[in-house]
């Protein structure tokens, strides 16, 4: 069960389980879904944006622990960042699920997610939630997806 | 080596030896993550035994070349292995004419291939296609992007709640515009057996040909095309321990000849003039290309193997196997069966509350047991069944209770951790 621990660190569970910042966001300016067609997971995120500042993070959806986890954790580390740096944590989140694991300095408990390297059909799981988070800082509309 | 028709070592008096069939199937001696590998995701795709992996290899480091044209020895052998295979197809599925019998890269492309072919031809604006709700996606997007292309409807048999279809609702979607009938003969996500040769005659009483999806159905039980009196039938060498990439559509010969070539290239035609060109005969119309010659061959060495065991053993012990698992699964907390139709083969789908399918199928892989977790390319199923995606563990010839004791074991992990 050791490697299973790794995998699924004590953080990762509780958020999975209860999940922070769930649910409709009524103040929110900009809005993303994402989709996983390997599984059929879909969420939506929710942000509200003021003056180049994430204010407020929610998301919404079904999904494994470790995506619902992910997304999670991603709310309570962006809110309050300026957009840039939000920017910023999704190339550090990035490159520690699917680059070559360098743990950037910005991640803080984010660095529960390393041990998802490791397990390629589940780097998706972790990273939908910060795609949609992309795509709505961008708000354009489209729905995104992990393929 | 592969008629080992004896008392099951673990108890059950099934007629089948899976615990020495085993030893016919290299891949399935070894470890994942340290422990022993427990292989029950058939459904998705079989092992194969050594008669299927020596058979490809001694084609192709013996036998093999291109087929139909050459004049040269190699040739010769390879045609006649390719020929031979069709012979062998049409026996298994005891189709009454070698004709039959059209090679595909598998069940999508077969139905594909009607959908093209026969559904390019006769069916039209405002006709009617009925499927049903279980099918898997290669038997609902072709017949969607005919019904796009000539603006046909697709009506569909729903399901009731144990998985079973709902066959006065099949028999009232019959009307004037029914144009086929496309239905999967076992379930993939359900493991549902449908009554096929009853909905066969109720769709013949209207005059409406049938075809059954039987990529589920062929490493489970016998299957009779003429008994069926099916219209077309198809299936994939990958889902009874041959190579993938090679399958066959069974199509009644009357209906093979009048349907015109889906696609054109090399092999299916009879002359080519920039005038304009004629089409060779059934099965060859439908075969442009080089196909999968040695696949062919290797589907040859798969269904010896699987008739040298006799599928009727095959489904006895597959049956014991699915009571004993249905029982012992049905005992895991919070575990909901997906699929409990009186008729059901080799498919136990389940879901555990608050645990996702893929936190299952990770969890499960941890402890050396392979299932599938997700949709199983039937989105319509979850959506009838409220879930996003189940968890399922598939069986096979070489699966034993043992397997199913270690699925269990390994889903006490799931609650432990998840719970």
């Amino acid at each position: 069960m050791s490697d299973l621990r790794e995998l699924y660190q004590e953080v990762i569970l509780d958020h999975g389980r209860k999940p922070r910042n769930f649910g409709p966001l009524p103040e929110a300016n900009r809005h993303a879904d994402g989709h996983n067609p390997l599984c059929g997971d879909q969420l939506r995120v929710h942000l509200q944006v003021e003056g180049g500042v994430v204010k407020a993070v929610h998301f919404e959806g079904v999904g494994c622990a470790i995506s619902t986890a992910s997304a999670s954790l991603m709310t309570q580390a962006l809110t309050g960042k300026p957009e840039a740096e939000a920017r910023q944590l999704y190339d550090e989140f990035h490159e520690l699920v699917a680059g070559d694991g360098t743990s950037g300095e910005h991640l803080g408990k984010l660095v529960v997610f390393g041990g998802v390297r490791e397990y390629p059909s589940r780097v998706k799981c972790a990273t939908l939630a910060w795609h949609t988070l992309q795509a709505a800082l961008e708000d354009d509309g489209r729905e995104v997806t992990t393929e | 080596m592969n008629t080992a028709l004896q008392a099951d070592a673990t108890g059950a008096a099934t007629g089948l030896d899976a615990d020495r069939l085993r030893a016919d199937f290299p891949i399935l001696a070894q470890e994942i993550h340290g422990k022993p590998l427990v292989y029950l995701d058939n459904g998705a795709s079989t092992q194969k035994p050594n008669a299927v992996i020596d058979a490809v290899g001694d084609f192709y480091a013996r036998d093999y070349a291109n087929i139909h044209r050459g004049v040269h020895t190699l040739s010769e052998r390879a045609t006649a292995a390719f020929e031979g295979a069709r012979d062998r197809v049409r026996r298994f599925l005891n189709a009454a004419d070698r004709h039959e019998i059209v090679f595909t890269r598998g069940t999508t492309e077969a139905v594909n291939l009607v959908a093209a072919s026969f559904g390019g031809q006769r069916i039209g604006a405002g006709d009617e296609i009925i499927l049903t709700g279980m099918e898997h996606h290669s038997n609902i997007v072709p017949w969607q992007l005919l019904a796009e292309r000539v603006g046909a409807q697709i009506r569909v048999v729903p399901l009731f709640d144990d998985g079973s279809l709902d066959l006065d609702a099949y028999a009232a979607l019959f009307g004037p515009r029914t144009r086929l009938v496309a239905v999967v003969h076992v379930s993939n996500a359900l493991g549902t057996v449908n009554p096929v040769a009853e909905m066969i005659a109720t769709a013949h009483a209207h005059g409406v040909p049938v075809l059954v999806d039987g990529a589920q159905a062929v490493a489970h039980a016998r299957v009779d095309v003429q008994a069926l009196d099916c219209d077309f039938y198809a299936f994939s060498a990958h889902k009874i321990y041959g190579p993938s990439g090679i399958g066959a559509l069974y199509g009644r010969r009357e209906l093979l000849e009048a349907m015109p070539p889906w696609q054109g290239g090399g092999d299916m035609i009879r002359t080519v003039a920039f005038e304009g060109s004629t089409w060779a005969d059934p099965p060859y119309r439908f075969e442009a290309g080089t196909p999968h010659i040695a696949g062919a061959v290797g589907l040859v060495a798969a269904l010896d193997y699987v008739d040298g065991i006799g599928l009727d053993a095959i489904a006895t012990h597959e049956h014991d196997l699915l009571a004993y698992g249905t029982a012992l699964l049905e005992q895991v907390p919070g575990l909901r069966l997906i699929g409990t139709a009186a008729d059901k083969a080799a498919i136990l789908s389940f879901v555990i509350d608050g645990v996702h399918a893929h936190d299952i199928g990770t969890v499960l892989d941890f402890e050396g047991v392979a299932v599938r977790a997700g949709h199983h390319c039937a989105m319509p199923v979850m959506t009838r069944y409220g879930v996003p995606a189940t968890a399922r563990a598939s069986l096979g010839l070489y699966n034993t209770r043992a397997d199913i004791d270690a699925l269990v074991r390994a889903l006490q992990r799931v609650t432990e951790l998840f719970g």
